[in-house]
Protein backbone atom coordinates (compact mmCIF):
# COMPACT_ATOMS: atom_id res chain seq x y z
CA UNK A 1 0.00 0.00 0.00
CA UNK A 2 1.17 3.36 -0.88
CA UNK A 3 1.72 5.64 2.40
CA UNK A 4 3.05 8.98 3.52
CA UNK A 5 4.56 9.71 6.37
CA UNK A 6 4.00 13.07 7.25
CA UNK A 7 6.33 13.24 10.27
CA UNK A 8 9.72 11.92 9.84
CA UNK A 9 13.77 13.49 10.07
CA UNK A 10 15.48 12.20 7.01
CA UNK A 11 18.83 14.24 7.79
CA UNK A 12 19.44 12.01 10.48
CA UNK A 13 18.88 8.88 8.70
CA UNK A 14 21.20 6.98 6.43
CA UNK A 15 20.34 6.21 2.35
CA UNK A 16 19.51 2.82 3.36
CA UNK A 17 16.37 3.78 4.84
CA UNK A 18 15.36 6.00 1.62
CA UNK A 19 15.60 2.49 0.51
CA UNK A 20 13.53 0.62 2.81
CA UNK A 21 10.60 2.93 3.26
CA UNK A 22 10.42 3.00 -0.78
CA UNK A 23 10.50 -0.78 -0.82
CA UNK A 24 7.55 -0.57 1.68
CA UNK A 25 5.04 2.02 -0.13
CA UNK A 26 6.77 4.89 0.73
CA UNK A 27 5.60 7.23 -1.51
CA UNK A 28 6.20 10.74 0.25
CA UNK A 29 7.23 12.40 3.84
CA UNK A 30 7.01 15.51 5.58
CA UNK A 31 10.18 16.90 7.41
CA UNK A 32 9.27 19.09 10.24
CA UNK A 33 12.62 21.32 11.43
CA UNK A 34 13.79 20.14 15.16
CA UNK A 35 16.61 20.00 17.38
CA UNK A 36 19.87 19.01 16.01
CA UNK A 37 21.32 17.31 19.32
CA UNK A 38 22.44 20.39 20.02
CA UNK A 39 21.97 23.85 20.52
CA UNK A 40 23.42 25.90 16.94
CA UNK A 41 24.86 28.86 17.76
CA UNK A 42 23.86 31.66 14.88
CA UNK A 43 21.13 32.24 12.35
CA UNK A 44 23.76 30.89 9.70
CA UNK A 45 23.82 27.72 11.21
CA UNK A 46 19.64 27.32 10.94
CA UNK A 47 19.84 29.02 7.30
CA UNK A 48 22.50 25.99 6.32
CA UNK A 49 19.68 23.66 7.90
CA UNK A 50 17.20 24.80 5.71
CA UNK A 51 18.81 24.63 2.71
CA UNK A 52 19.59 21.13 3.37
CA UNK A 53 15.84 20.65 4.25
CA UNK A 54 14.78 22.36 0.80
CA UNK A 55 17.49 22.03 -1.44
CA UNK A 56 19.79 18.53 -0.32
CA UNK A 57 17.19 16.57 1.11
CA UNK A 58 14.90 16.38 -1.45
CA UNK A 59 17.41 15.49 -4.12
CA UNK A 60 18.17 12.09 -1.76
CA UNK A 61 14.80 11.37 -1.10
CA UNK A 62 13.63 11.22 -5.01
CA UNK A 63 16.68 9.25 -5.74
CA UNK A 64 14.25 6.21 -4.63
CA UNK A 65 11.20 7.76 -5.49
CA UNK A 66 9.76 9.65 -2.30
CA UNK A 67 8.81 13.00 -2.65
CA UNK A 68 10.50 14.83 0.45
CA UNK A 69 8.51 17.97 1.89
CA UNK A 70 9.49 20.46 4.97
CA UNK A 71 8.37 22.86 7.61
CA UNK A 72 10.16 25.66 8.76
CA UNK A 73 11.05 26.42 12.32
CA UNK A 74 13.20 27.11 15.46
CA UNK A 75 12.47 24.10 17.71
CA UNK A 76 10.94 24.21 21.24
CA UNK A 77 14.21 23.45 22.78
CA UNK A 78 16.19 26.08 21.39
CA UNK A 79 13.66 28.71 22.08
CA UNK A 80 14.84 29.37 24.99
CA UNK A 81 17.42 31.95 23.32
CA UNK A 82 14.71 34.17 22.59
CA UNK A 83 16.98 36.46 20.52
CA UNK A 84 18.24 33.91 18.71
CA UNK A 85 14.63 32.64 17.83
CA UNK A 86 13.49 35.95 16.81
CA UNK A 87 16.97 36.11 14.30
CA UNK A 88 15.26 33.11 12.66
CA UNK A 89 11.93 33.40 12.88
CA UNK A 90 12.93 36.84 10.76
CA UNK A 91 14.56 34.30 8.29
CA UNK A 92 12.23 31.58 7.57
CA UNK A 93 10.45 33.94 4.64
CA UNK A 94 13.34 33.47 3.00
CA UNK A 95 12.81 29.68 2.19
CA UNK A 96 8.88 30.21 2.53
CA UNK A 97 8.64 30.32 -1.22
CA UNK A 98 10.41 26.99 -1.68
CA UNK A 99 8.49 24.44 -3.78
CA UNK A 100 9.01 22.18 -1.13
CA UNK A 101 7.97 23.98 2.09
CA UNK A 102 4.91 23.00 3.93
CA UNK A 103 4.45 25.72 6.34
CA UNK A 104 5.51 26.01 10.02
CA UNK A 105 7.01 23.51 12.29
CA UNK A 106 7.61 21.59 14.35
CA UNK A 107 6.78 24.92 16.58
CA UNK A 108 5.32 23.57 20.36
CA UNK A 109 6.58 23.29 23.97
CA UNK A 110 9.23 21.20 25.49
CA UNK A 111 9.56 22.08 29.23
CA UNK A 112 6.24 24.27 29.22
CA UNK A 113 8.17 27.69 30.13
CA UNK A 114 7.81 31.01 29.32
CA UNK A 115 10.05 31.45 27.01
CA UNK A 116 8.78 28.61 24.67
CA UNK A 117 5.85 29.72 24.84
CA UNK A 118 6.63 33.52 23.76
CA UNK A 119 8.34 31.77 20.87
CA UNK A 120 5.51 29.37 20.06
CA UNK A 121 3.32 32.67 20.25
CA UNK A 122 5.67 34.57 17.49
CA UNK A 123 5.67 31.63 15.16
CA UNK A 124 1.79 31.59 14.80
CA UNK A 125 2.29 35.52 14.20
CA UNK A 126 4.76 34.34 11.26
CA UNK A 127 2.29 31.76 10.16
CA UNK A 128 -0.78 33.89 9.94
CA UNK A 129 1.25 36.76 8.38
CA UNK A 130 2.58 34.32 5.89
CA UNK A 131 -0.42 31.91 5.37
CA UNK A 132 0.78 29.15 6.46
CA UNK A 133 0.04 25.83 7.62
CA UNK A 134 1.35 24.65 11.11
CA UNK A 135 2.54 21.39 12.07
CA UNK A 136 2.91 21.34 15.88
CA UNK A 137 4.87 19.37 18.41
CA UNK A 138 3.44 18.62 22.00
CA UNK A 139 6.06 17.74 24.68
CA UNK A 140 7.16 14.13 25.98
CA UNK A 141 6.44 12.16 29.28
CA UNK A 142 4.83 14.00 31.96
CA UNK A 143 5.02 17.61 30.40
CA UNK A 144 2.94 16.42 27.71
CA UNK A 145 -0.68 16.89 29.20
CA UNK A 146 0.26 19.87 30.24
CA UNK A 147 2.19 21.42 27.51
CA UNK A 148 -0.32 20.00 25.22
CA UNK A 149 -2.99 22.30 27.24
CA UNK A 150 -0.93 25.14 26.85
CA UNK A 151 -0.90 24.88 23.04
CA UNK A 152 -4.31 24.50 22.21
CA UNK A 153 -5.08 27.41 25.13
CA UNK A 154 -2.50 29.62 23.05
CA UNK A 155 -4.21 28.62 19.14
CA UNK A 156 -7.60 28.84 20.60
CA UNK A 157 -7.19 32.35 22.32
CA UNK A 158 -6.53 33.84 18.40
CA UNK A 159 -9.45 33.61 16.05
CA UNK A 160 -7.28 34.37 13.16
CA UNK A 161 -5.93 30.67 13.31
CA UNK A 162 -7.65 28.34 10.81
CA UNK A 163 -8.07 25.02 12.75
CA UNK A 164 -7.88 23.23 9.19
CA UNK A 165 -4.48 24.26 8.91
CA UNK A 166 -3.08 23.29 12.40
CA UNK A 167 -1.90 19.70 12.71
CA UNK A 168 -1.14 18.99 16.38
CA UNK A 169 1.53 16.10 17.06
CA UNK A 170 2.34 13.38 19.36
CA UNK A 171 -0.96 13.02 20.78
CA UNK A 172 -1.32 10.09 23.17
CA UNK A 173 -4.70 9.01 25.05
CA UNK A 174 -4.97 11.82 27.41
CA UNK A 175 -4.46 14.47 24.83
CA UNK A 176 -5.88 13.03 21.79
CA UNK A 177 -9.52 13.34 22.91
CA UNK A 178 -9.81 17.73 23.32
CA UNK A 179 -7.30 17.85 20.00
CA UNK A 180 -9.79 16.79 18.16
CA UNK A 181 -13.07 18.20 19.85
CA UNK A 182 -11.46 21.51 19.28
CA UNK A 183 -11.30 20.97 15.95
CA UNK A 184 -7.78 20.39 14.82
CA UNK A 185 -5.69 17.42 12.99
CA UNK A 186 -4.31 15.17 15.18
CA UNK A 187 -1.01 13.25 14.78
CA UNK A 188 -0.22 9.54 16.35
CA UNK A 189 3.70 9.15 16.75
CA UNK A 190 4.63 5.28 16.89
CA UNK A 191 8.08 5.23 19.05
CA UNK A 192 9.94 2.67 20.99
CA UNK A 193 10.58 4.62 24.18
CA UNK A 194 8.50 8.13 24.66
CA UNK A 195 5.61 8.52 22.62
CA UNK A 196 3.04 5.06 21.82
CA UNK A 197 2.95 1.48 19.92
CA UNK A 198 1.15 0.70 16.67
CA UNK A 199 -1.09 -1.46 18.97
CA UNK A 200 -2.66 1.79 21.23
CA UNK A 201 -2.24 3.73 17.57
CA UNK A 202 -4.96 1.33 16.29
CA UNK A 203 -7.15 1.65 19.75
CA UNK A 204 -6.97 5.20 19.44
CA UNK A 205 -8.00 5.20 15.64
CA UNK A 206 -11.19 2.58 16.59
CA UNK A 207 -11.95 4.91 19.59
CA UNK A 208 -11.94 8.15 17.70
CA UNK A 209 -12.49 7.68 14.06
CA UNK A 210 -10.32 8.35 11.00
CA UNK A 211 -11.39 11.92 10.83
CA UNK A 212 -8.55 14.42 10.73
CA UNK A 213 -6.19 11.75 12.00
CA UNK A 214 -2.66 10.44 11.23
CA UNK A 215 -0.06 8.39 11.96
CA UNK A 216 4.55 9.09 11.66
CA UNK A 217 7.63 7.49 12.87
CA UNK A 218 9.38 10.53 13.63
CA UNK A 219 11.73 8.74 13.03
CA UNK A 220 15.04 10.54 13.74
CA UNK A 221 18.78 10.35 15.63
CA UNK A 222 17.12 9.18 18.74
CA UNK A 223 15.63 5.59 19.35
CA UNK A 224 13.01 5.25 16.40
CA UNK A 225 11.61 3.00 13.87
CA UNK A 226 11.38 5.24 9.99
CA UNK A 227 9.09 2.21 9.17
CA UNK A 228 6.78 2.46 11.77
CA UNK A 229 3.71 3.48 9.47
CA UNK A 230 4.00 -0.11 7.36
CA UNK A 231 3.82 -1.61 11.25
CA UNK A 232 0.22 0.65 11.94
CA UNK A 233 -0.68 -0.85 8.33
CA UNK A 234 0.13 -4.17 9.36
CA UNK A 235 -1.55 -4.02 12.96
CA UNK A 236 -4.74 -2.64 11.38
CA UNK A 237 -4.83 -5.44 8.94
CA UNK A 238 -4.39 -7.86 11.87
CA UNK A 239 -7.33 -6.40 13.17
CA UNK A 240 -9.68 -6.64 10.34
CA UNK A 241 -10.17 -3.25 9.23
CA UNK A 242 -10.57 -2.05 5.55
CA UNK A 243 -8.01 -1.63 3.14
CA UNK A 244 -10.18 2.00 2.57
CA UNK A 245 -9.71 2.97 6.21
CA UNK A 246 -6.13 2.17 6.82
CA UNK A 247 -5.81 4.10 3.57
CA UNK A 248 -7.77 7.03 4.59
CA UNK A 249 -5.31 6.93 7.95
CA UNK A 250 -1.84 6.72 6.08
CA UNK A 251 -2.26 8.40 2.68
CA UNK A 252 -5.73 10.10 2.07
CA UNK A 253 -5.83 12.09 5.48
CA UNK A 254 -1.98 13.47 5.18
CA UNK A 255 -3.07 14.56 1.59
CA UNK A 256 -6.17 16.17 2.77
CA UNK A 257 -3.90 17.91 5.56
CA UNK A 258 -0.83 19.07 3.13
CA UNK A 259 -3.16 20.04 0.53
CA UNK A 260 -4.14 23.54 2.16
CA UNK A 261 -0.34 24.80 1.55
CA UNK A 262 0.07 26.05 -2.13
CA UNK A 263 3.36 24.45 -2.64
CA UNK A 264 2.16 20.60 -1.99
CA UNK A 265 -0.59 21.13 -4.63
CA UNK A 266 1.60 22.40 -7.02
CA UNK A 267 4.39 20.21 -6.58
CA UNK A 268 2.95 16.63 -5.38
CA UNK A 269 2.81 13.99 -8.09
CA UNK A 270 0.32 10.85 -7.14
CA UNK A 271 1.23 7.46 -8.52
CA UNK B 1 -15.39 0.12 14.32
CA UNK B 2 -13.43 -2.87 16.30
CA UNK B 3 -15.36 -5.65 15.12
CA UNK B 4 -13.73 -8.25 17.18
CA UNK B 5 -14.98 -10.12 20.34
CA UNK B 6 -13.63 -9.38 23.68
CA UNK B 7 -12.59 -13.04 23.75
CA UNK B 8 -10.84 -12.63 20.55
CA UNK B 9 -8.75 -9.51 21.33
CA UNK B 10 -8.25 -11.37 25.33
CA UNK B 11 -6.90 -14.57 24.03
CA UNK B 12 -4.83 -13.20 21.19
CA UNK B 13 -3.40 -10.84 23.96
CA UNK B 14 -2.93 -12.96 26.84
CA UNK B 15 0.68 -14.43 26.44
CA UNK B 16 2.02 -10.91 26.27
CA UNK B 17 0.07 -9.58 29.12
CA UNK B 18 1.34 -12.22 30.80
CA UNK B 19 4.76 -10.92 30.10
CA UNK B 20 4.57 -7.61 31.17
CA UNK B 21 2.98 -8.41 34.09
CA UNK B 22 6.09 -10.49 34.73
CA UNK B 23 8.32 -7.55 34.19
CA UNK B 24 6.39 -5.32 36.43
CA UNK B 25 6.63 -7.97 39.52
CA UNK B 26 9.99 -8.54 38.56
CA UNK B 27 11.50 -5.30 38.66
CA UNK B 28 9.47 -4.51 41.86
CA UNK B 29 10.83 -7.53 43.06
CA UNK B 30 14.49 -6.32 42.23
CA UNK B 31 13.41 -3.08 44.20
CA UNK B 32 12.54 -4.95 47.56
CA UNK B 33 15.81 -6.85 47.40
CA UNK B 34 17.74 -3.61 46.91
CA UNK B 35 15.36 -2.43 50.13
CA UNK B 36 15.92 -5.74 52.16
CA UNK B 37 19.70 -5.33 51.71
CA UNK B 38 19.87 -1.88 53.79
CA UNK B 39 19.27 0.82 51.28
CA UNK B 40 16.22 2.44 51.27
CA UNK B 41 14.52 3.97 48.33
CA UNK B 42 15.14 7.84 48.26
CA UNK B 43 12.20 10.48 48.06
CA UNK B 44 12.39 10.65 44.97
CA UNK B 45 12.16 6.97 44.36
CA UNK B 46 9.65 6.72 47.06
CA UNK B 47 7.03 9.10 44.90
CA UNK B 48 7.87 7.22 41.81
CA UNK B 49 6.95 3.95 43.37
CA UNK B 50 3.71 5.52 45.38
CA UNK B 51 2.32 6.25 41.47
CA UNK B 52 3.35 2.92 40.36
CA UNK B 53 1.12 1.59 43.09
CA UNK B 54 -1.63 4.35 42.21
CA UNK B 55 -1.12 2.91 38.45
CA UNK B 56 -1.63 -0.54 39.66
CA UNK B 57 -4.50 0.15 41.23
CA UNK B 58 -6.18 2.01 38.41
CA UNK B 59 -5.61 -1.42 36.46
CA UNK B 60 -7.76 -3.34 38.28
CA UNK B 61 -10.74 -0.57 38.04
CA UNK B 62 -13.93 -1.80 36.12
CA UNK B 63 -13.74 1.22 33.26
CA UNK B 64 -12.16 1.37 29.94
CA UNK B 65 -10.48 4.69 30.19
CA UNK B 66 -7.31 3.15 32.60
CA UNK B 67 -4.61 4.20 29.92
CA UNK B 68 -6.22 7.46 29.77
CA UNK B 69 -6.27 7.64 33.91
CA UNK B 70 -3.19 6.31 33.69
CA UNK B 71 -1.19 8.91 31.62
CA UNK B 72 -3.05 11.80 33.56
CA UNK B 73 -1.40 9.97 36.74
CA UNK B 74 1.94 10.20 34.98
CA UNK B 75 1.38 14.09 34.10
CA UNK B 76 2.51 17.45 35.34
CA UNK B 77 -1.00 19.41 36.31
CA UNK B 78 -1.91 21.67 34.02
CA UNK B 79 -3.40 25.31 35.35
CA UNK B 80 -5.37 27.03 33.69
CA UNK B 81 -4.50 30.63 34.53
CA UNK B 82 -0.85 29.73 33.75
CA UNK B 83 -1.04 32.61 30.86
CA UNK B 84 -1.56 35.29 33.80
CA UNK B 85 0.90 33.16 36.29
CA UNK B 86 3.66 33.13 33.68
CA UNK B 87 2.75 36.57 32.30
CA UNK B 88 2.58 35.92 28.73
CA UNK B 89 -0.03 37.90 26.64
Amino acid sequence: MDYIDPHIHMVSRITDDYETLSRMGCVAVSEPAFWAGYDRGSVDGFRDYFRQLTEVEPKRAANYGIQLFCWLCINAKEAENVALSREVIAMIPEFLDHPNVLGIGEIGLNKNTKNESIIFLEHLELAIKYEQSILIHTPHLADKYQGTRMILDMLSDDSRIDRDRVLVDHVEEHTIGEVLDRGFWAGMTLYPVSKCTPERAVDMIEMYGPERLMANSAGDWGPSKPTAVPDLIFEMRRRGHSETLIRKIVYDNPIEFFSQSPNFNNHFQSR
Amino acid sequence: MNQRSGSVVFDESFLSVRAKLLEISATLDRVDRAVERGDPLDENAVEQRERVDHAIRLLLSERSDRTENIQRLFSRRYRPNWRTDMAVS
